[in-house]
This record gives C-alpha cells, sequence and structure tokens, in this order.
C-alpha cells in the first residue's frame, strides 16, 4: 500500500479552555482530491493552520511525503512542496497579478537565492514568462498588469491559486477557494480546481457541497474539532454520524 | 557579610517596588491600549518636580508627594485627551516619534521652568533616620518606600483581577466595540488607565527623589529598566511586572554590590577593576537574553 | 503598497545634487565660508546613518530603537584602530563596518525573533547594554570616549583637512546610495518590501523571512558603522553618548522627517533636522521644545515625511 503523501496523526491542539482540534486522524493520497467538510467552527481553519505550519499542536503530527514535518517552519514545508491559499484572500493588493506571482515564483528553491543585492529584478524575463504561465493557468493572462486590488473578488481567489501553484507543489492546501464568490465565478473555480487535479494532489476545505461532491475523491468530515466519517462521497452521504452531527445543514 | 547582603538585599526590594510603580502603568497602556509610550520616564521626571516644589513651597513632604502626584494626574489626563487618544490607532513608529517628542519637550520645558540644577527634595524630617532590624540598622525612609511598593501592588491586585473596574478594562482591552456595546465607556475607561500610570510614576517619582537627584533626564535610565521589567514579565501582566521588577531590583542592585568584589577575589585586580562594573551594568541586559531565549513573550505573556 | 519605484526626475536630480557637492568646498573657501565644510560634512555622516536605518525601518519594516549601537560601535572601533596603530582608513573603516554588523547581526538574531513593541523595546535594550559595555570601559575612555589623535588617512592622503574628509564622507554616501537604489530594484529589495507589507503570505511562499530581516539588519548596522567612523575622524572623539537610545531617536527622527521608506528619505532628514539645528540654536537654547513640537506636527499631520510631499511612491 502506498504510503499517504500527506499524514496526520493523533492531532490535537487547545486554545485556552476550547478543544480545538482532538485527536485527529487523517490521509491524504497521493493524486486525489480530498475535501474536508463540517459546520462553522468546526476547525477546518485551524487544522489546514497545522498542517502548513502556521501553527503548532499541542500533540500529534504532520508526515509529508515520508516526513516528519511537525518541527518545520511554514517557509520549510511549502520548499517541501506544500502550498495553501486563504479563506479570506491573502494578496499583495498594490501590485500587479504579474509581480504577485513572480513573489512566487522567485521564493521557489530552483529559481535561485533571493539574496541578490545587484541585478534589478525587471531583467529577469524567464522569471516573468514562468509567472505569466501560471496567470494563464488560471485564465489571469489578460490581467497581468492589473493591480490586484483592483481584481473582482473571484479574479482575487484565481490569483491566489496561481501563486500557490507557481510554488510547484506536490500538495495544495485550498480553504474556501469559493467563499464570497457568485455562481459564475465559483463555477469557473470548480472547472479550474477540477483541472488542476490532475497534477498536484488537493486538499479542500469547502462549504459549497455541490463543488465538494463534484470535485471530491473522499471527504473527511469535522465536527468540533473531531473527525467523524471519512469515505467517499457516497459514504459520507450516508453515514449516520454525518446525518445527525450536520443537522439541518446541506446534507 | 550577612549583613551586606541583607541591607543590599532590602535596597534591591525598595528599587524593584518603586519600578514597579514605572512598570505597571507602563504595562498596562502597553497591554490595553497597544500603545508604546517613551515619555513614561519623563512622566515619571515632571512628577518627581511636581512633588519637589511642592514640597519646597508647603515646606512638608507628605503634602508635596500629594500634591505632586495630583499635579501629574491632571497633567497626564491633559495628555491623554489631547494626544494619546490620537496614538492609539496609530502605528507603532508614530507612537514611537510621538512620545519621543514629549520627551524632548518634558526635558527641555522643565530645564527652562526649573533651571538645570538639579532640586532638592528631602524625606520627611521623621523618617530621616536609621531603624534596628534585628542586629543592623536599615533607613526608615526606605522602609516607608518598601510599605508604599507593597500597598500598591496589593492595591492593583484587587483593581485587576478582583474589581468590576479591572474586569471593564480587560475585556476594553480584548474587544473594544463589545464592551462599548455593553454601556461601558471604553474611552473613559482608557482614560483612567492613562492617569492612573501616570499617577503611579509620580509616586515613584516623589518617592525616589530624596534618594536618587530631581533632575533633568532622570527618566530615561529608568524608563530602559521599566521596558527591561515589562519584557521579563510579559506585556499587559501587572504579576509579570511585579515579578520582573523584584527580579531587576535585585539582580541589579546585588549585582552591583557584589560582582566588583566577587570579581576581585577570582580574577587578577586589573581584570576585575575593568570587567566588575561592566559586567555589573549589562548584568540585567544578560539577563533579560537569557530569559527571552526561553520565553520569548515573557515569563507571564497576556496576550495572544 | 507597490514596490518602491523612483520618480523620474530623480536620477538628473541626484546627479545634479552630486555635482553641485563636488563643487561645495572650492565654492565655500571662495566665500570665505570654510567652516561650513565641516558642517556638510557632518551633514553627509547623519545622512549614510540615516540611510542606513531607512534601510532598515523603511524598507525592512523593522521599527529597531537600537540603531545608534551600529553607530557608535563603528566610531569606537575607528578610534580603538588608531590607538592600536592602524591610521589607514581602507583598514580601520571595513573593521568598523564588520564591527558594527556582527554587532547587529547577533542582536538581530535575537531580537527578529520577537514582534511588534517587544522587537522595539529589545533592541532598544540591547543599544543601552552596548552603551553600558562601552562607558565602563575604562581602557577606552569610558565617561569621556576614545579620542583619536589625528585623522586618518584613506589610501595614503590624509583626511586632515576638512576638505578631505568631505569628499570621502561625500564617497561613502554616494557608494552607500548606489547599493541602495540597485538593492532595492534587486529580488533582495522587493522580497524585503513584500515581506514588510505581508510577512505571513510571504512565508507561504517559501521564504525564510527572518533570514532576509536579519540580513537587512546586519547590513543596516553595518553602513551606520561606517559613519560612526567618519564622524570619530571628524570630531576627533569616540563618545559613548553615540549610542545612547536617545541617538537612535533622533535617527529615527531624521527616518521619518525624510520620509520612511523613500531612497533619499535618510539624506533629506538628516538635512532637514542639522540645519533646523543650525537656525533654531541661534534663536534660544531651548530648540528642543520647538524640535519636539514639529515632530508632533509631522508625526500627527504629515506622517509620511517631507520627501512624501514632494512626490509620490510610484508604481
Amino acid at each position: 500500500m502506498a504510503e499517504a503523501l500527506l499524514e496526520v496523526r493523533r492531532l490535537a491542539r487547545r486554545f485556552a479552555a476550547v478543544d480545538a482540534l482532538k485527536d485527529v486522524n487523517l490521509a491524504v493520497e497521493s493524486g486525489e482530491v480530498h475535501a474536508l467538510i463540517g459546520p462553522n467552527g468546526a476547525g477546518k481553519t485551524t487544522f489546514i493552520h497545522h498542517v502548513s505550519g502556521a501553527l503548532r499542536p499541542d500533540s500529534g503530527s504532520v508526515h509529508f511525503a515520508g516526513r516528519d514535518v511537525t518541527r518545520l517552519a511554514m517557509h520549510q514545508r511549502v520548499a517541501a512542496g506544500m502550498a495553501r491559499s486563504w479563506q479570506i484572500t491573502n494578496v499583495f493588493r498594490g501590485l500587479s497579478a504579474l509581480d504577485n506571482v513572480a513573489l512566487a515564483v522567485q521564493g521557489r528553491a530552483d529559481s535561485g537565492s533571493s539574496f541578490r543585492f545587484w541585478r534589478p529584478v525587471k531583467g529577469e524575463t524567464a522569471m516573468f514568462d514562468a509567472a505569466q504561465g501560471y496567470l494563464e493557468q488560471v485564465g489571469l493572462q489578460r490581467k497581468a498588469d492589473a493591480v490586484a486590488g483592483n481584481l473582482s473578488h473571484g479574479e482575487q481567489r484565481a490569483l491566489e491559486l496561481a501563486m500557490a501553484l507557481a510554488t510547484k507543489p506536490q500538495l495544495l492546501l485550498l480553504d474556501e477557494p469559493m467563499a464570497g464568490t457568485g455562481p459564475e465565478e465559483s463555477a469557473r473555480m470548480v472547472e479550474l480546481i477540477e483541472h488542476l487535479a490532475r497534477h498536484v494532489t488537493i486538499l479542500l476545505v469547502e462549504h459549497d457541497m455541490d463543488a465538494v461532491f463534484r470535485l471530491a475523491d473522499r471527504i473527511s468530515v469535522l465536527v468540533n474539532g473531531e473527525l467523524v466519517c471519512t469515505g467517499t462521497p457516497e459514504e459520507v452521504k450516508n453515514d449516520a454520524g454525518v446525518r445527525r452531527a450536520y443537522l439541518g445543514d446541506h446534507l | 557579610m550577612t549583613q551586606l547582603l541583607l541591607e543590599q538585599a532590602l535596597n534591591g526590594l525598595q528599587f524593584g517596588l518603586m519600578l514597579f510603580l514605572l512598570a505597571a502603568g507602563l504595562t498596562l497602556v502597553f497591554g490595553i491600549m497597544d500603545c508604546i509610550n517613551l515619555a513614561h520616564g519623563s512622566l515619571y521626571m515632571v512628577g518627581a518636580y511636581f512633588v519637589a516644589a511642592a514640597a519646597q513651597a508647603a515646606d512638608s513632604f507628605w503634602i508635596g508627594l500629594g500634591a505632586g502626584v495630583a499635579g501629574a494626574a491632571v497633567l497626564g489626563l491633559l495628555l491623554e485627551v489631547t494626544l494619546f487618544r490620537r496614538l492609539y490607532q496609530r502605528d507603532h513608529l508614530s507612537q514611537v516619534l510621538a512620545t519621543f517628542a514629549l520627551i524632548l519637550i518634558a526635558n527641555e520645558a522643565v530645564r527652562l521652568i526649573w533651571g538645570p540644577a538639579p532640586l532638592m527634595l528631602n524625606p520627611p524630617e521623621a523618617l530621616a533616620g536609621p531603624v534596628e532590624i534585628g542586629n543592623f540598622f536599615y533607613p526608615a525612609y526606605r522602609l516607608v518606600i518598601i510599605a508604599f511598593g507593597v500597598a500598591v501592588a496589593a492595591l492593583l491586585y484587587l483593581l485587576v483581577a478582583k474589581s468590576r473596574v479591572g474586569m471593564w478594562v480587560r475585556a476594553g482591552a480584548a474587544n473594544r466595540e463589545m464592551t462599548e456595546a455593553l454601556g461601558i465607556n471604553v474611552r473613559a475607561l482608557f482614560t483612567a488607565v492613562f492617569v492612573f500610570g501616570a499617577a503611579l510614576c509620580a509616586l515613584a517619582g516623589g518617592l525616589l527623589g530624596p534618594l536618587l537627584a530631581v533632575q533633568v533626564g532622570m527618566g530615561e535610565s529608568v524608563l530602559i529598566l521599566a521596558f527591561v521589567v515589562i519584557i521579563i514579565g510579559g506585556i499587559g501582566s501587572i504579576r509579570g511586572a511585579l515579578v520582573g521588577s523584584l527580579i531587576v531590583g535585585t539582580v541589579d542592585t546585588l549585582g552591583r554590590a557584589l560582582l566588583p568584589t566577587l570579581l576581585r577575589a577570582m580574577l587578577p585586580a586589573d581584570a576585575a577593576s575593568t570587567l566588575g562594573p561592566a559586567l555589573a551594568s549589562i548584568l540585567i541586559y544578560l539577563l533579560m537574553a537569557g530569559i527571552l531565549f526561553f520565553k520569548p513573550q515573557g515569563l507571564f505573556p497576556s496576550r495572544a | 503598497m507597490a514596490f518602491y519605484r523612483p520618480a523620474a526626475w530623480q536620477k538628473p536630480l541626484s546627479l545634479a545634487l552630486l555635482c553641485a557637492l563636488l563643487a561645495l568646498p572650492t565654492g565655500l573657501e571662495a566665500l570665505g565660508q570654510e567652516f561650513y565644510i565641516g558642517f556638510a560634512t557632518r551633514v553627509l555622516i547623519f545622512a549614510l546613518a540615516a540611510t542606513s536605518l531607512n534601510l532598515v525601518l523603511g524598507f525592512g519594516g523593522m521599527v529597531s530603537l537600537g540603531h545608534a549601537a551600529f553607530f557608535g560601535t563603528g566610531a569606537y572601533v575607528a578610534a580603538i584602530c588608531q590607538q592600536a596603530g592602524i591610521a589607514e582608513a581602507l583598514l580601520a573603516f571595513p573593521l568598523a563596518m564588520a564591527a558594527a554588523g556582527l554587532l547587529a547581526l547577533a542582536v538581530g538574531a535575537i531580537s527578529l525573533r520577537t514582534r511588534g513593541v517587544y522587537f522595539i523595546m529589545i533592541t532598544l535594550a540591547f543599544a543601552q547594554m552596548a552603551y553600558y559595555l562601552f562607558v565602563s570601559a575604562r581602557a577606552w575612555g569610558g565617561d569621556d570616549g576614545l579620542s583619536l589623535s589625528r585623522r586618518m588617512t584613506l589610501a595614503g592622503f590624509s583626511l586632515a583637512s576638512d576638505t578631505a574628509l568631505f569628499f570621502a564622507a561625500l564617497a561613502a554616501l554616494a557608494a552607500t546610495m548606489l547599493l541602495f537604489g540597485r538593492l532595492a530594484d534587486a529580488r533582495f529589495g522587493r522580497a524585503l518590501q513584500a515581506i514588510r507589507e505581508n510577512e505571513t503570505r510571504m512565508e507561504a511562499l517559501g521564504y525564510p523571512v527572518f533570514r532576509y530581516r536579519l540580513v537587512a539588519f546586519a547590513l543596516g548596522g553595518a553602513l551606520a558603522g561606517l559613519a560612526g567612523a567618519l564622524l570619530a575622524n571628524q570630531t576627533g572623539l569616540a563618545s559613548p553618548g553615540l549610542l545612547q537610545w536617545t541617538q537612535s531617536g533622533t535617527l529615527l527622527v531624521m527616518v521619518i522627517i525624510g520620509g520612511v521608506g523613500y531612497l533619499y528619505g535618510g539624506i533629506v532628514g538628516a538635512v532637514v533636522l542639522l540645519m533646523l539645528e543650525e537656525t533654531l540654536v541661534g534663536f534660544t537654547e531651548h530648540w528642543h521644545i520647538v524640535l519636539g513640537l514639529l515632530l508632533l506636527g509631522v508625526v500627527l499631520f504629515a506622517p509620511k515625511g517631507v520627501a512624501a510631499l514632494f512626490g509620490k511612491r510610484h508604481g
């Protein structure tokens, strides 16, 4: 049995008196789209923070591509092949879309060191060409010179995705990519993710159930910090525990 | 030898408690209003000057102390309403610069009003002599300072931990809008915290006046120590300020008193005489660096 | 936020300024105002110091209240070099820069693990620690500081004349501005500015944020050390007062007046502050009050500094 690309073992985290995550075990297989769903406040974003390295757990471990990365800082996990997008758009609003992605390309280990003090970045056509390529992948090629802050919400979400892709990840952590997008932009985002899923393993946190059931190979359900069920979309849909936990929600 | 140690320990305790008066106000302003105030030392200085001037005018230390503290409170009120209120929302750099400007103004204004020479402040007659403790003598006045310090510490503990006002203050710091929605006047609360801090500064300045000189620039050196206390203790924590002040006060005092002697016993005279005072003065900072290494947010961090 | 991009008129203006400065000593001599050569040198030195802080603060976003420690260390190392018999600036100045840079590296390594208010206070505390070290070192003059018996030589040319020192300072400043300008547009400068803007985002793009900040901090420290070495030569004294946090505050004031994050912010700030000082001192000995009020005014009403009044950050 092939080892999972991402393996989270017995992850636990308390904030003050609240157990945000309780003994969470989750594995993401290489090549799959794994969705993480759950009611609001279940701890999904907190979980993503722990996987990406923004937070450290009280106990438990995170394993990526066979390595124990629990002690690694965020930027080290990124170098190892993990990338994420945020629930609330987190792009450099004052920079152009192209500059945003170029920063991501520049930060890559295979781009060479950024401790260069003399040559102007403007001369690095290879870097900007690569950045343009990523913009094309998400359909923003015509908006390269637009200031990121002026893009529509959906376009900004796509830009975030482009930046994540530019780091050439093996695993993409998407935190509610559809958040705040209208039906048209949602549909485009779903198509985009489907397309990306062919090359990258994806762990997707989403509330949009249509998107989840369309995209996911497997689904994990997080309720009150505990993982109540993991399985194929059919299995999850029919799970009694999940129905109970979701009381009145989408399922 | 034990006598020296005891005396220095008491000095350290006294110094530490006075530092606490300064650090408490400072840490509250930092922790609750997220405002860095470099002019806190100036409040201490101006407070000392108020006390000295009032004491000279009324020819009584205690009246001077009361009047000086009251005057400093009024000054604190004016400063908060006119300036600091605008700084709470600003970035730290702006706060640093604005309060640095205040230091410039305060130092110069004091020089203008009272001249460059230090001001005389005498301890009350009754306390001018020593008191017998066990088998050695210790200045009565310093004991009174210790008493004041302990009293303030107890008062602060009651206020912050047990009173409703303390709860409001902590709530206002954690979530201003929510607290205001509950009908609490957070703005007035912040003013009160600031004014209280200013009063504490003046109290410390007035009490220490007879021991140290009341002179221009006296605030700067003590401000740094107050900062070190807060760094060690953790921003926003009164308990941290108390623990930090006691640590800093005792380590600094004992260090200065004992280190040169200790080094002279261990090293050749030449090295000891250079190393001794140098090490003693940076001992506190080394301690701070050491504590930070293990606890980068201080001993009792109260903010996330 | 946008990447720093100089205004179109900046290059011609700086070239014109450079030419003017090259001709300044001759011009002043012709007017019989040789005294002002020394004043101009002082301005250049502080412009260099303020610019080094601008790298740390304006571009790096680090509010350091301990920059004077590196300034003063540079001065002391220059004086110590001379005391030890090293009278050649080409040897002593790099040593001063190395010492200041290493100190900055050490201070930064600890301080940069903290954030916000903690960082400000910790840099302050470490600078004060450096001050106490120098003040209590009797071998280095203690309270009185360490004096230089005479000025050094630069590549054999004596810096004893005010004009010679002026050109040395000008060369140092010009070289720094050149480096600074290239750095801002290079990979390092971009990464630094982006980190200043949103460090979590950069962390998530794989940048080791701490390392970038540390390098900027150390580089700023080294350049401040160069300024200190020049100052020691000019005044003939390395005084402990140079390391006081109030000196850090003055440098900070220069940067904010000149414009945080603008390439020439340090220079503008130094010029404004020192000329203000020169004029005000003539009026009243309590000119600090005027300065304080002006500073308050800038903070409250013109937070982007003087340079901002003359142009925008393009992009």
